[in-house]
């Protein structure tokens, strides 16, 4: 399934509702253009729920990577939201899990930010 | 890339034809897009007359899924890890990583021109059923 993204506004904070695989081809472009579009208009915090995203590979994991390089070199922050088992275990192997700040409530995810 | 997705649907299809549980069906397909995805991408650089080879096989004790591509040639010492500290925000250079954890053997072999990368998964007597081999050649792109 190609990857749909939705955003919305809460508390100010931008939140990046992602569905679908993240991957070469198939949904790490789009993820890019989100990022550096909302970043582009001056957007400092983003949250990327990926709550349904199912499926996540290597080009997919680079992305989230460079959202969140891309966002910290413009004083931005990138956190996530809502990890897939498949999504939690993959971001620990490869030691991610140490890089992003990672929640599993929106709420407590939206006043992080604060 | 659509060679890619082709060589994840077959070693998705060769994978359920075991007794390996949902966990390890998803690593020996994660594994096999990820060789296919580095065959296209970094083997062929995309060049359309350059073909992408896989073959999947149960031989009975092992799922041995081979992907080779016609590129300038692979050495794995050159990759450099990806858990390093200085190397973890980098945008790439995950794939071979998540290979070698997620299958129990992995071989490279030169073929001037091109690489031809070997993945293992070791079959527990539960999980041997039939027996079944299956050739595929792609296009590069």
């Amino acid at each position: 399934m190609a990857l749909t993204i939705a955003s919305r506004e809460v508390d100010g904070i931008t939140v990046l509702d992602l569905s679908g695989r993240i991957t070469l081809g198939e949904g790490s472009v789009q993820l890019r253009d989100a990022i550096r579009g909302l970043i582009g208009k001056g957007t400092k915090n983003i949250l990327l729920n990926l709550g349904k995203v199912d499926y996540i590979d290597s080009s997919g994991l680079g992305e989230l990577v460079s959202a969140y390089t891309t966002a910290k070199n413009q004083q931005a922050e990138v956190k996530l939201l809502n990890l897939t088992k498949r999504v939690h275990d993959l971001l620990q192997l490869t030691k991610l899990y140490t890089v992003f700040d990672i929640k599993d409530d929106e709420a407590s995810a939206i006043a992080s930010f604060k | 890339m659509e060679s890619v997705s082709q060589v994840e649907a077959a070693a998705c299809k060769l994978a359920a034809e075991t007794g390996l549980n949902d966990d390890e069906r998803f690593h020996v397909t994660m594994a096999a897009r990820e060789a296919a995805v580095n065959a296209v991408l970094h083997g062929n650089e995309y060049d359309p007359a350059k073909r992408v080879t896989a073959s999947f096989e149960n031989n009975g004790e092992a799922l041995v899924i081979t992907v080779a591509d016609q590129g300038k040639g692979l050495d794995p010492k050159t990759v450099p890890d990806p858990l390093a500290p200085e190397n973890l925000l980098r945008g790439t250079g995950r794939g071979l990583f998540l290979i070698r954890s997620f299958m129990d053997e992995v071989h490279f072999r030169q073929l001037h021109p091109g690489t031809e990368l070997t993945l293992v998964k070791h079959l527990s007597p539960a999980d041997k059923r039939s027996i079944k081999r299956l050739n595929r050649d792609f296009n590069a792109g």
